[in-house]
């Protein structure tokens, strides 16, 4: 177990070395750090000293070490736009995108797990067929078309709803800015969370009720029924607890692919999180603050692969054994 | 004529033409892509003509609402440009994209998956270890990365000029492990057969082995992912145009339009940004429908229960 353990993470740290070699790679070929701190207004000869006392000159190798030293130490650059450490500027809006796909992810666990368990148990059962069929009706609607009907018709139409923003926020551990915590603020995440989860539900429901089936049809659980246990024990104790391996491993990666989408939640709701702050870096060519947020959204992507392959390694043996080779 | 008889006899046509779902989504998808691919002629008016384009027509509601013009069978746009037309061309685009993704994702995914199947050791190990980190990453970032860094490092202008070839280039790289893996799996599967051990006695070269005699029998796999990948690669170019990463509004596709349409939502202008939408969801819809199909047909495993 050790073993298999200390190989995954130094297989994340490789995969942290190539993302700080494409990031390096961004940042000396897009961006002018001299531009990012002075402006334009600055004569050549300023500019070169100023490049030489940057270390701009020194042979690409020597630069990459120090820009890896500096990364790890937790500078990742300065912000051209917002005159901020970029690391800063990010982890600021980090709150917003961790509160958006934190209530998301409970509205796919809340709902995914009763629906795809009584789907499998009940095949022919009206509302199973009605969720299968709208499931993939789900999956074929983009996030942000399911946004803006939402917006249209909640916050447009009924005015039940706010269509953009955070709302009124609470400032907590004194520097976590909540939105959880007033009434406002989460009538601001109703809409956006809703739209987040839309893509990831169908998904769960459709993999949760596949290998719930599978599981069905194995002997133990004709044994377990042949004993009489009762068919509720079956499902929740005997059956789920079989399916959640798979559920954990695709559960991994797309905990990854809704940071993706977080990007597309937060543009159509103007939500100010890091994925809104990403795409205007992109349009003020704010080179430090995009290569900061490809390292930033690296990491959390490599720290939950390998959180959840360990996890996997620790609940079935069979995946260490295999992987030693 | 033979051939006109062993397909309608086949027990493929048969399955197909029994599942309403199946030739439903199929006369929907063939629909599409020929209004898509004949916008030119079918579409009543030239989007991309700005001489025949007049401002004083903008926003006009679908001919069913109050207000509308006859003239403008769904309306017009904040442009004043007939929104069938738009939806036409921009469909018309969305496909190019969509199928020209995928055309090379399946080419990067067949060669490496045949490659590293068929010569496994280092190349294996290596392009499996990069389909692996690849995959982990989801597609959509890595799209979205590599947008964002071709949009802010050659500027807005130049980006628009080289869209099209752009986002196929991105979508197809960002995508291709999935078909690989499948090819691999299929041909770890195949090379061990008689057939392959045959052909490799008789001393053909390995190319020709992996070309003509296992890549055959590695095809079922990558045309049922195919063509749900047709679906996904729309869908990722809708998503990158909608974060404005994709096609600009003057050559827009379905995703341009919905995200140019987005802000007149909230005037009441629900149809230029909800109709796009609309033909968006059709169209991949019925690419996914038919997609399922094929899975259940083609997959024997899952044919029987």
């Amino acid at each position: 177990m050790f073993a298999f353990i200390v190989r995954r993470i130094a297989q994340a740290v490789l995969v942290m070395l190539v993302i700080s070699v494409i990031g390096f790679a961004i940042k000396s070929a897009v961006g002018d750090p001299v531009r990012d701190l002075v402006g334009i207004a600055v004569s050549v000869e300023e500019r070169m000293a100023l490049r030489e006392e940057l270390g701009l000159n020194d042979p690409l190798p020597v630069q990459w070490v120090r820009f890896v030293t500096n990364a790890v130490q937790g500078d990742l650059g300065h912000s051209y736009f917002f005159k901020k450490p970029a690391l800063e500027v990010i982890l600021k809006k980090a709150p917003a995108t961790i509160e958006l796909v934190l209530c998301s992810s409970l509205i796919i666990v809340l709902f995914s797990i009763p629906i795809g368990i009584f789907a499998a148990v009940k095949p022919n059962n009206f509302f199973s067929r009605l969720f299968m069929s709208l499931s993939i009706v789900g999956v074929s609607i983009p996030v942000f078309l399911t946004a803006i009907i939402l917006i249209y018709i909640f916050a447009v139409e009924l005015h039940w709803l706010p269509s953009y923003g955070r709302g009124d926020t609470v400032r907590i551990w004194g520097f976590w800015d909540t939105g959880l915590l007033t009434w406002d603020g989460l009538k601001h995440l109703v809409l956006p969370s809703i739209s987040l989860s839309s893509i990831m539900l169908p998904l769960f429901i459709r993999l949760i009720r596949a290998e719930m089936k599978e599981v069905l049809e194995t002997d133990y659980i004709k044994f377990a029924k042949a004993k009489g246990l009762k068919l509720s024990r079956i499902y929740l104790l005997h059956a789920f607890k079989n399916t959640l391996l798979p559920v954990i491993t695709v559960g991994g990666v797309q905990l990854g692919t809704m940071i993706a989408f977080t990007v597309l939640t937060e543009t159509v709701f103007q939500w100010q999180g890091m994925g809104f702050i990403f795409l205007e870096a992109v349009e003020r060519s704010d080179t430090s603050l995009l290569v900061a947020y490809l390292v930033v959204v690296g990491f959390i992507f490599v720290l939950v692969n390998t959180v959840v392959d360990v996890i996997y390694g620790l609940v079935n043996p069979t995946v260490r054994i295999t992987g030693r080779k | 004529m033979v051939w006109l008889r062993r397909i309608r006899q086949s027990v493929m046509l048969h399955s197909f033409l029994h599942d309403p779902v199946a030739v439903g989504s199929a006369i929907f998808l063939l629909f599409f892509l020929i209004v898509g691919f004949g916008a030119p002629l079918v579409a009543p008016h030239n989007p991309y003509d700005s001489a025949s384009i007049d401002v004083m027509d903008s926003e006009k509601p679908p001919v069913w609402e109050e207000g509308s013009d006859e003239r403008f069978l769904l309306g017009t746009d904040a442009q004043g440009r007939d929104m069938l037309s738009t939806i036409l061309y921009g469909l018309r685009v969305s496909l190019i994209i969509g199928m020209g993704a995928v055309a090379l994702q399946a080419f990067l995914g067949i060669t490496v998956g045949l490659i590293a199947g068929y010569g496994g050791r280092w190349v294996d190990t290596l392009f499996m270890r990069l389909a692996d980190v690849q995959l982990s990453f989801s597609t959509y970032m890595i799209a979205i990365f590599i947008g964002a860094i071709v949009k802010a490092s050659l500027g807005v202008g130049n980006f628009e000029r080289i869209a099209v070839p752009f986002l196929i280039v991105v979508i197809g790289l960002a995508e291709w492990p999935q078909i690989g893996r499948t090819v691999r799996a299929s041909v770890l599967g195949e090379k061990n057969k008689e057939y392959v051990e045959a052909a490799r006695v008789i001393g053909l070269p390995a190319r020709r082995i992996m070309i003509r005699h296992i890549l055959p029998n590695t095809l079922t796999p990558v045309l049922v992912i195919s063509t749900v990948q047709v679906a996904n690669a729309i869908m990722s170019e809708a998503a990158l145009s909608f974060i404005g990463l994709g096609m600009p509004i003057t050559r827009p596709s379905l995703g341009s339009l919905i995200k140019a349409g987005f802000e007149y939502i909230f005037s009441g202008s629900w149809w230029i940004t909800i109709l796009p939408g609309i033909v968006l969801v059709l169209l991949i819809l019925s690419i996914n429908l038919l997609g399922d199909w094929l899975r259940d047909y083609l997959n024997p495993k899952l044919y029987k229960s």
